[in-house]
């Protein structure tokens, strides 16, 4: 392939998937630094018991877990429908 | 002796089967990457299996045992991290058909130079990872074994965990150990899981201490009278007793010992004023002691009686402190209180208070007085830092493709969340059933102890001995993995790529078998130094110098065209070292190797050296590259296509198939 068509190409299919990581990222990253800045300014939120738990410690030792296989699930579906979308439009 | 059965059938076991699996590994690229077959489910069983160290399985529950709430984001972080790996690296990596991180580094660039430097690292964290997973052995077989057998010692451990992997490992080579990791993963969560439900069905539940901790902030665990082994100044500071402030203690010897130093706790600051005086009393001798005493001989039956003492600080804050007791040698004691308080139990030493454990910002991250900054480098360094574990990266090679890679590392985030999310219910139920264990300085092991307060002594072993496998094969695994990946990177980089590239096929798996034995044996010596280190301290360096290092060099090259071979070699080495040595000059501070007075800030800095770190890495990358963008080579787009296209599509090439 020339150096044309694979700039192009990759260039086309790389900010698909970079958009797609990017967007997950920023939910990920969002509750990786918002959890401790509530922490910080909203002790008394944070310390609201929950089934026996503070909230925090709720969401930072339980519901943590499985927040994270829900993003990841959501990027392994998302990244696979764009490869077959790039893989459909490239061998047609 | 029970416990003994179960560590003696995982150990045969992982023999057995390792050599079960070198029967089927015969080629060449099965000894490297197990012949790139391994399937989603298994391939994320052995990559949790390699993951959960010792560190998971026995430190974590211990610092939140010890720490409270901010040691949550230890299992958080181990787990979460695996996220940006799927985000950014996980199917770029595997697209790029490269066996190694070095391979990586120079086929990315064309750089052989670059090699070299890529493979110093694999070494550097490698024996970094490897050091707390000696420690941990030699701990769990002091732990279990010296009781029944007097003359066990720590090295024993070290021993036998180091010489029956390395023997795995320079048989099997990486399919050899594929089917050993992953159904080590599976004796790990069983052994975390099912113990803890039978001891917490008679001991109290997960959430007991938390809900205790909110309605009473201001109570400390009490503890009964029971003799405590304290260590010695060979394991400092682990060897120190500070009393509680809350109350009075007894503090009786049960032998004749030595203490290095009395000294106040909290230390005292610039311009506080107090009076310790008559703080502390030996009840009928006639021993001369006070509270700066030094190299103080405690003969047998000695009675201290310890009483709190007020504090003004220099802004008129009054405050309760107490003594810290610094043992010489290891030695035996019994802690309790005058009658009337509490009915003479004492209040745990060295146990944070109820509040300051259940809170955020307690201890752990608050100890150098930036508990904020402390908390994001930490987090920082946890979730770049397992991006940048070559040990786990090179399992990703194993992937038949980019895709399954994916779909492994959701798998691995099962599987792991599945596994940590018992850790912080083993801590908090350490807090609340065995608070003996802050006393002596065990938290470490509350995992192996805790069924032991079982009162049917025979179902105690039998869970006891479960999470003693557990541990082992935590050590084990880990262990295995770093070694293969350190002989790979001899193997396979540095002899059959930089010493002898005409070398055969054969050529390099022999050099894999001497790389293994010779890396095996420097691995153990280094486990014997480093007794007096916590684990989980020892395996954040790794992880944060892995996060300065790899992670930006993996991140930016998948996605950045314009990053050079100087740019990213740079910001990796620049980047990897300052935090090694931030990390090292820490250590020796605190072993006293090194008189340097810190400040605060500077110290958290150092300790946690991330915040700065990965910044700094990733901006002299991006500096570096951007003043040498000629060296952009030349065919990046092709290298991006290889990097991301679908395989459908015949862009994506293996270095060795």
């Amino acid at each position: 392939m020339d150096q044309h068509k694979a700039a192009e190409l990759s260039r086309r299919m790389m900010k698909k998937q970079l958009k797609l990581s990017l967007s997950v990222a920023a939910i990920f990253i969002s509750i990786l630094v918002g959890l401790p800045l509530v922490n910080l300014y909203l002790p008394e939120l944070a310390k609201t018991q929950v089934a026996g738990f503070t909230l925090t410690w709720l969401i930072l030792g339980v519901l943590f877990f499985p927040l994270t296989w829900i993003l990841s699930s959501w990027f392994v579906k998302g990244t696979e429908r764009i490869d077959a979308e790039i893989v459909a439009e490239e061998t047609k | 002796m029970i416990e003994l059965l179960f560590v003696m059938l995982i150990t045969f076991g992982t023999i057995g089967l390792g050599i079960w699996a070198t029967k089927k590994s015969q080629s060449v690229a099965d000894f490297f990457v197990a012949g790139r077959s391994v399937n989603v489910f298994w391939n994320a069983s052995a990559i949790s299996g390699e993951y959960l160290s010792a560190a998971s399985f026995m430190g974590v529950a211990g610092l939140i045992m010890k720490n409270g709430y901010d040691a949550l984001w230890y299992p958080v972080g181990y787990a979460a991290g695996y996220l940006f790996l799927l985000l950014f690296i996980a199917g770029p990596l595997r697209r790029f058909g490269a066996y190694t991180i070095p391979d990586f580094a120079e086929g990315r660039f064309h750089s052989p130079a670059f090699r070299k430097i890529a493979v110093s690292f694999v070494l550097f964290i490698g024996f970094f990872y490897t050091m707390p997973q000696m420690k941990g052995a030699g701990t769990v077989v002091l732990g279990i074994f010296a009781p029944i057998f007097p003359g066990w010692q720590y090295w024993y451990g070290i021993a036998i965990v180091g010489s029956v992997i390395t023997f795995n490992v320079a048989l099997g080579g990486m399919k050899g150990i594929t089917i050993v990791q992953a159904m080590q993963y599976w004796v790990k969560v069983f052994a975390i899981s099912v113990p803890f439900f039978i001891v917490s069905a008679f001991l109290g539940s997960y959430t007991k201490p938390i809900s205790n901790a909110v309605a009473e902030p201001k109570g400390i665990p009490l503890i009964p009278g029971s003799v405590i082994s304290m260590k010695g100044k060979a394991v400092a500071p682990n060897n120190a007793l500070a009393l509680s402030s809350a109350g009075e203690t007894l503090v009786k010897f049960e032998e004749d010992s030595v203490l290095t130093a009395i000294s106040v706790n909290p230390k005292p600051k610039p311009g506080d004023v107090f009076d310790a005086s008559g703080s502390i009393n030996a009840v009928g001798t006639v021993l001369a002691v006070n509270e700066k005493s030094k190299n103080l001989s405690v003969p047998k039956d000695t009675l201290l009686d310890v009483k709190p003492f007020d504090v003004l600080s220099k802004d008129g804050k009054k405050s309760k402190a107490s003594l810290k007791f610094e043992f010489e040698k290891p030695a035996k004691i019994r802690i309790t209180a005058p009658l009337s308080q509490n009915e003479g139990k004492a209040y745990a030493p060295n146990a944070p208070g109820n509040e300051k454990w259940v809170s955020p910002y307690g201890p752990l991250t608050s100890k150098n007085g930036y508990p904020v900054l402390y908390t994001y480098s930490l987090i920082i360094a946890l979730v770049c830092g397992t991006a940048g574990l070559p040990h786990i990266l090179v399992r990703f090679y194993t992937n038949p493709d980019g895709k399954s890679a994916k779909r492994t590392t959701l798998w691995v985030m099962v599987m792991l969340g599945g596994f940590y999310v018992f850790t912080p219910m083993w801590g908090s139920l350490g807090r609340f059933a065995m608070p003996i264990l802050y006393a002596s300085n065990g938290t470490d092991s509350t995992i192996i102890k805790l069924p032991s307060m079982l009162s049917d002594p025979t179902l105690g072993h039998i869970l006891g001995g479960i999470t003693a496998a557990g541990a082992f094969a935590a050590f084990m695994s880990t262990f295995s993995g770093l070694l293969v990946s350190m002989s790979g990177a001899f193997a396979h980089d540095i002899y059959g790529k930089i010493i002898k590239p005409q070398s055969s096929a054969d050529d390099r798996k022999n050099a894999f078998k001497y790389a293994a034995v010779g890396v095996g044996v420097i691995s153990m010596l280094l486990g014997l130094l480093v007794e007096s280190f916590d684990i989980a301290t020892m395996v954040g360096w790794a992880f944060a110098i892995g996060a300065a290092s790899y992670f930006p060099l993996l991140l930016l090259g998948s996605w950045w065209r314009g990053l050079t071979a100087k740019g990213a070699a740079t910001g990796m080495l620049v980047g990897g070292l300052a935090s090694l040595v931030a990390i090292v000059t820490t250590m020796m501070i605190d072993k006293k190797y090194l008189s340097l007075e810190v400040s605060p800030l500077m110290r958290s800095l150092m300790e946690q050296p991330a915040i700065w770190g990965v910044p700094l890495s990733i901006t002299l990358m991006v500096v570096i590259s951007k003043m040498t963008a000629k060296a952009v080579p030349h065919d990046v787009d092709t290298m991006m296509l290889r990097l991301h296209a679908p395989e459908e599509l015949g862009h994506s090439k293996d270095y060795i198939s």
